[in-house]
């Protein structure tokens, strides 16, 4: 446990010695969704309509580009090797590297998200169903990216790839998290699609982590 | 039956016997595909009755079902070798996971194919966001994503091992994607476009649609055999007995 806690320290320390990576995910989060309005339609009414998939689809985009480095700097400078020599648990690694990328990505746009949808003129209803789908949803982003970012860990162009493999996965949260903020803004309950959501969750929780323990024991006799 | 099961999952195991098997196997497995292909396209496309609201264009069926249903169990099929692979790392069991991607794709494809085709008469649209369509749509990427991993890596057997666990991944997520995309549409359209419901049916229409279907599933075992045999070939081309085989 103690090489868990020592690797997690280092990486939260890596993070807050430098800012661009968590800040460079959360500035692309707020580019994409700003070119929806340019793009479509300014009108609020519309924008009101799409703002909770709008939202939605940024964070991901957003999370997708910030998971490419998950595993890399412990591939190429040795460090996965010492851990799987180590006979530590592989599993409370990956899942102590999934909450540190959550932390990085999913953390900070979950926050940031009432001022997008204020400029996306989300209705005042659907802000607390925005606010908790993120915080429910990214955290699932997070592990299933984990799987993508040990697969191709060690591949010199492994950030496209990783998109390609990652992104079907990634549908049925869009869909639960998307349907929770609009039922939200038309007014109605929307603690089913959460409850969904939570599931997802709870299961991957539960099951990532193996994926990402066998495929970044793959790295290693690469 | 259990020691011959064993039995047979251990032959197939082996490159040399898996070649010898088959060679039995694919004249019968080719003649029964021929057969029931024969009878279940004459049937479906000139003898069975039309249908009283989509015409003859619902004929597309033969095609389109059988292509949806095998895209889908080719995906499990391929988890399934996958997973044999990552527990026992039988090679056999990653080549035919290896043949299996692109030909499940190449259905997933004529199954989106012919719905489009279908689409266009009856819903008056080649592409509908209908659920059954986004969820096909959506499996074509996952094979996309194992293919393009599976290219990806260098050293063959990571490669392996790598699209093993994917499809693995994929496979639990099938269900998951299926039910979401359901709930998703239903809600969005609720007087959606339904397909003709099966047990509504007429057995004349029904029976050759079966044959279809079984039909494609011996279509998909000869394809993936055939693939097999291919990388059989070209992994163990220096082998004493390929090279005695090939002599004969």
């Amino acid at each position: 446990m103690s090489l868990t806690r020592a690797t997690l320290r280092r990486d939260f320390i890596l993070v807050a010695r430098n800012p661009g990576e968590w800040l460079n995910p959360l500035m692309f989060f707020l580019m994409v969704a700003a070119m929806f309005p340019l793009a479509v339609d300014q009108d609020p009414r519309f924008l009101a309509k799409i703002a909770g998939g709008v939202i939605w689809v940024s964070a991901l985009l957003a999370t997708l580009l910030s998971l490419d480095a998950l595993f890399k700097m412990d591939v190429d400078d040795g460090s996965l090797e010492q851990w799987l020599a180590s006979g530590e648990s592989m599993f409370a690694m990956a899942l102590g590297k999934a909450l540190v990328h959550w932390c990085v990505s999913g953390l900070p746009l979950t926050l940031m998200s009432p001022l997008l949808a204020m400029m996306l003129a989300l209705p005042d209803d659907a802000y607390a169903a925005l606010f908790y789908s993120l915080a429910i949803g990214t955290p699932i982003l997070s592990l299933l990216g984990a799987v993508g970012a040990a697969l191709t860990a060690g591949l010199r162009s492994g950030g496209l790839l990783l998109s390609l493999l990652i992104l079907p996965l990634y549908v049925p949260v869009l869909i639960f998290a998307s349907s929770a903020v609009y039922h939200a803004g038309l007014g109605m309950p929307y603690a089913g699609q959460l409850g969904f959501l939570g599931a997802m969750l709870a299961l991957a929780v539960c099951f990532t982590p193996l994926a990402v323990a066998a495929a970044l024991k793959l790295n290693l006799s690469r | 039956m259990w020691q011959w099961i064993t039995r047979l999952y251990h032959q197939l195991g082996s490159p040399k016997w898996f070649m010898q098997l088959t060679d039995k196997w694919l004249p019968w497995l080719i003649a029964v595909t021929a057969l029931g292909g024969l009878y279940g396209l004459v049937n479906g496309l000139l003898f069975a009755p039309v249908d009283y609201q989509q015409g003859n264009s619902y004929r597309i069926i033969y095609i389109h079902v059988p292509a949806a249903l095998v895209a889908q169990s080719a995906f499990v099929m391929m988890a399934i070798a996958g997973a044999v692979y990552l527990v026992w790392r039988i090679k056999m069991a990653a080549w035919v996971a290896k043949a299996i991607a692109p030909i499940g794709a190449s259905f997933c494809l004529i199954a989106l194919f012919t719905g489009a085709i279908w689409g266009k008469p009856t819903w008056g649209t080649y592409w509908i966001w209908d659920a059954r369509l986004t969820s096909m749509l959506l499996l074509l990427f996952l094979y996309f994503g194992v293919m393009a991993l599976q290219k990806a890596i260098e050293s063959e057997e990571m490669s392996y091992r790598a699209a093993a666990i994917l499809s693995l991944v994929g496979v639990v997520n099938i269900p998951i994607i299926k039910y979401s995309v359901n709930w998703w549409n239903t809600l969005h359209q609720p007087a959606t476009l339904k397909l003709t419901e099966k047990p509504t049916m007429h057995i004349d229409m029904l029976i050759p649609l079966l044959v279809m279907i079984a039909t494609t599933y011996v279509l998909l075992a000869i394809l993936v055999i055939l693939r097999t045999r291919n990388e059989i070939l070209w992994h163990e081309r220096k082998s004493k007995w390929l090279k005695q085989r090939l002599e004969s």
